[in-house]
């Protein structure tokens, strides 16, 4: 009886070490490729930091104050970059904010039918599916065109207000602007949706009881509960305004200087990587690796708080 | 299909007791689908109802006509009336928001506000326009739902900071702060520990001095402790399989509990189904 | 105790007003949507014919032409980013779904979303600093390397959701039978997730399908068919960069062309996507 039991004994010991060993091994290369995404990010920070040291030596701070950028000398600053970074993005939340916001709330409610609805929302996240240099090929045929003459009007009668002080003459600031703005509603849109319809029916039932109208419940009660979400929605946006290239060079100018027209030239960080790369040499790609730097940790930053808010939320 | 005729008329004594709700042979549909029959009952003014029955029966629906909170669900429909002190309640000229102030709702989850607790309390008599000073009225409101000593030093925690039956006594305080004329009850209790549950049916004996209480519940014990009507529903299978709520039995709590008129309550009093 | 409508009052009309209002702004929101298709419609569809699917970009002032270089190339560049990023995404999201704590699992989960935030120009700069310049060429590989990390987080979020929705007991029903955690996941879980998986991919694909700034200076662009994967690539993104900005007629038209056909893939993915996500049998 034991030398029966013996061999199919020892046969299953050898399946399940060969089983094990392929599942270790397995489960070793799962592991690998999950960690390598924060390797990737790290080699990302590394990579473009070693670049950037030679520039960094040179200008050290300065770089960031220094409005002039000159390959001829040598001489960089990215100043105009930063401010035209800042001034697209700001002007794209100012506007995507309210319109986001607004929509979120529209269709998580049922103002409409849910059929209607779901329509609707698979239309705005479309938006955000459109290809970027897509959106700077209608910018620059389609868009700049139909601004002009409004431009005209605020340049004409306003232009002692320093944000219509030049006149409006193809791209600029104020073309980009509305761009992104466009790409970066459906972030705001669909992440503040996603807050508000987590939120417990019960908070709605309660407000409603209490003999509060459709708008006093959503103003007093959704929105402040899901705010959390709704920020978090709008760094995201912000993130994404900040790194957004294509778009915005077509549609800015690429000029390097500060000008607080909205529709003169400008330049974002962004496209100033993209503008300038594939024919820089020396000095100048450090420059560049130095500018496309400051852009990788100021969206690092937006998107790590954005991401720790988003998170909180969705732990309630 | 058995069809019970209540006596409804002669339980309210119209010399001690006023009529403040009514149904009028409502059937309540979702849809096509009909989920409570033919049901005619009144409420009286200051005192505790209580609507008892098995799960399905149609009693929490019923609870929600009284307020239109059913308006929420799309496919609801009424057949018949609800009157609100001789007004027609579902009238096309009627406001369910000012229905919602007179007649208000404590729910059957805790439900409060992520706000502070005395933005809680005031919320509803703020987006109803009482202006100036809350003050007196959130501590008279929490005084009223037993909560005041618990919370007069931390008025500006979360209402989601309390325990269970805090917050429930929380949702009770912000129901009464607008000063309802009825206080709908849909099973306050059923999520809370034994002694919350009998601290808020202490409550709710003080509360019937100022308000009218109707309350839904699963607990026939509760219902026998703290009401002084009670309704018995319960359901039925149609003709075509489907399940339709009904009205059983409706008489005072003791006579109920002691000597019912119909074998169902009886059976169900006595815990033989539901 | 009146309870009648009163329609006049503060309270119902701040309610329509608000209503009103932000209907508008859903409106508002989507008019762009509708302009942008619908200009991309009118000036690219008289291109679309054999020509545009089969010809080179001619040279500026020669009329005709077509961007098949174009499109080949991009088939070219996202398959190998496809090939890259796929396999090793499915991988990540099979640690975070079945093998990993729930503490590791967050933080990876966090990488992975800032890695989404990550801007494409940087991740372009990454991949010319690692790729184009040890290697001396303007190269296929290095935009296609620029491309698979842009795929990365979709493929691993989509994965990642997906596995996390196949019921525990068909993992029980495996491991119960004695199947090995590689067999269960690679044999009965996998499968089970495929519509989703499929689905992310194929977002990911059309995403990185439209995707310029990876591509302008690792695989940069050349007139001609693509003939080697360590030379500078053409790509239907970086073609409507480089003709959207030039003078010349007929290299606009052809860039309006190159947009309607990636406007359309993005429109076929989107529903074909969101249809196969709703007849999830989980």
């Amino acid at each position: 009886m034991p030398s029966q039991l013996a061999p199919s004994h020892s046969l299953i010991q050898r399946k399940s070490s060969t089983g094990q060993l392929l599942d270790k091994a397995f489960i070793w290369t799962t592991r690998i490729c999950a960690f390598a995404i924060a390797g990737v990010l790290v080699l990302i920070a590394i990579q473009v930091g070693n670049e950037a040291i030679p520039a960094l030596k040179t200008f050290g701070l300065g770089f960031i104050f220094q409005q002039n950028w000159d390959p001829v000398k040598d001489s960089y600053g990215v100043l105009p970059m930063i401010y035209g970074t800042m001034m697209t993005s700001f002007i794209a939340l100012l506007l995507a904010i309210p319109i986001g916001v607004s929509s979120a709330i529209f269709l998580s409610e049922d103002f409409l039918p849910l059929s209607i609805r779901t329509v609707l929302v698979f239309l705005v996240e479309l938006l955000a599916a459109i290809p970027s240099v897509v959106y700077g090929l209608w910018g620059i045929f389609v868009l700049i065109p139909l601004i002009r003459p409004l431009g005209e009007w605020f340049h004409e009668h306003l232009s002692w207000v320093p944000l219509f002080s030049t006149s409006p003459s193809g791209p600029g600031l104020l073309p980009a602007a509305l761009v992104v703005t466009i790409m970066i509603l459906p972030t705001i849109t669909a992440i503040s949706r996603d807050a508000l319809t987590a939120l417990p029916p019960e908070l709605r039932q309660a407000s409603i009881g209490l003999g509060g109208t459709r708008w006093e419940t959503i103003l007093h009660v959704l929105l402040p509960a899901a705010f959390s979400g709704i920020v978090g929605a709008i760094m995201l946006a912000l993130g994404r305004a900040m790194g957004e290239t294509m778009a915005v060079t077509m549609l800015i100018g690429n000029s390097n200087s500060v000008n607080f027209s909205l529709f003169a030239p400008g330049n974002t960080i962004a496209s100033l990587l993209a503008n300038q790369f594939a024919e820089a040499s020396g000095l100048q790609v450090s420059a560049l690796m130095y500018a496309g730097l400051i852009l990788f940790i100021l969206t690092l930053v937006v998107n790590v708080l954005a991401q720790w808010i988003v998170m909180k939320v969705q732990k309630f | 299909m058995r069809h019970y005729s209540v006596q409804a008329d002669s339980l309210i004594n119209s010399q001690a007791e006023e009529t403040v709700l009514e149904a009028v042979n409502a059937n309540i549909y979702y849809g096509n689908f009909l989920a409570l029959q033919d049901v005619s009952i009144k409420i009286a003014r200051h005192q505790i109802t209580a609507f008892i029955g098995p799960s399905g029966c149609g009693k929490s629906t019923l609870l929600r006509c009284f307020n239109r909170l059913n308006d929420l669900i799309e496919s609801f429909r009424l057949k018949g009336q609800i009157y609100y002190h001789d007004q027609d309640l579902y009238s096309r000229h009627v406001d369910p928001v000012l229905v919602r102030r007179r007649i208000g709702m404590v729910f059957q989850k805790p439900n409060p506000f992520p706000k502070s607790i005395y933005d809680n309390v005031a919320y509803g008599p703020r987006i109803n326009g009482v202006k100036g000073n809350l003050d007196d009225l959130v501590e008279q409101s929490l005084r009223q739902a037993a909560l005041w000593d618990e919370v007069k030093d931390k008025l500006k925690a979360s209402g989601l900071s309390l325990s269970g039956g805090q917050q429930q006594r929380l949702c009770i305080a912000r129901t009464i702060a607008v000063q309802p004329d009825v206080v709908l009850m849909d099973e306050p209790c059923s999520a809370l520990d034994p002694i919350s549950t009998l601290r808020i049916e202490e409550l709710m004996t003080e509360l019937k001095e100022k308000f009218t209480i109707v309350i839904v519940t699963h607990n026939m014990q509760q219902a026998s402790r703290v009401s002084d009507k009670t309704a018995f529903f319960n359901v039925q299978t149609n003709e075509r399989g489907g399940k339709v709520g009904y009205l059983v039995e409706y008489d005072d709590t003791v006579k109920v509990f002691t000597n019912p008129r119909e074998t169902y309550t009886r059976d169900y009093i006595a815990g033989r189904f539901g | 105790m009146d309870l009648t409508r009163k329609s006049s009052d503060w309270r119902s009309l701040f309610n329509t007003a608000m209503t009103v209002v932000a209907g508008a702004f859903v409106v508002i929101a989507l008019i762009p949507l509708l302009a942008v298709l619908s200009y991309v419609a009118i000036r690219g569809l008289s291109r679309l014919n054999l020509e545009l699917l089969t010809k080179l970009p001619p040279p500026p002032m020669v009329p005709g032409g077509g961007i098949a270089n174009a499109i080949v190339g991009t088939l070219i560049m996202v398959g190998l980013a496809a090939l890259i990023s796929v396999p090793i995404g499915v991988a990540a999201a099979i640690f975070l779904a079945e093998f990993s704590r729930p503490a590791t699992a967050r933080w990876i989960r966090f990488a992975t979303n800032v890695l989404n935030g990550v801007p494409s120009i940087i991740l372009g700069v990454f991949a010319y600093a690692a790729l184009v310049v040890t290697t001396k060429t303007f190269s296929a590989y290095a935009g296609a390397v620029a491309l698979s990390i842009l795929m990365l987080p979709t493929i691993i979020r989509t994965t990642d959701e997906a596995l996390k929705i196949v019921p525990q007991e068909i993992r029980w029903a495996a491991l119960g039978i004695g199947a090995a955690k590689y067999q269960t996941v690679m044999q009965v879980v996998i499968p089970a997730a495929l519509p989703t998986i499929i689905t992310g991919v194929t977002l990911a694909i059309a995403r990185a399908a439209g995707e310029t700034a990876p591509l302008i200076f690792t695989a940069l662009f050349t007139q001609f068919w693509p003939n080697s994967l360590t030379q500078p690539t053409p790509s239907l993104a970086v073609l409507v960069f480089n003709f959207a900005t030039v003078p010349f007629k007929n290299q606009q038209e052809l860039a309006w062309a190159a947009s309607l056909i990636l406007v359309l893939l993005v429109l076929l993915t989107s529903i074909v996507s969101r249809l196969a996500l709703r007849r999830k049998t989980y």
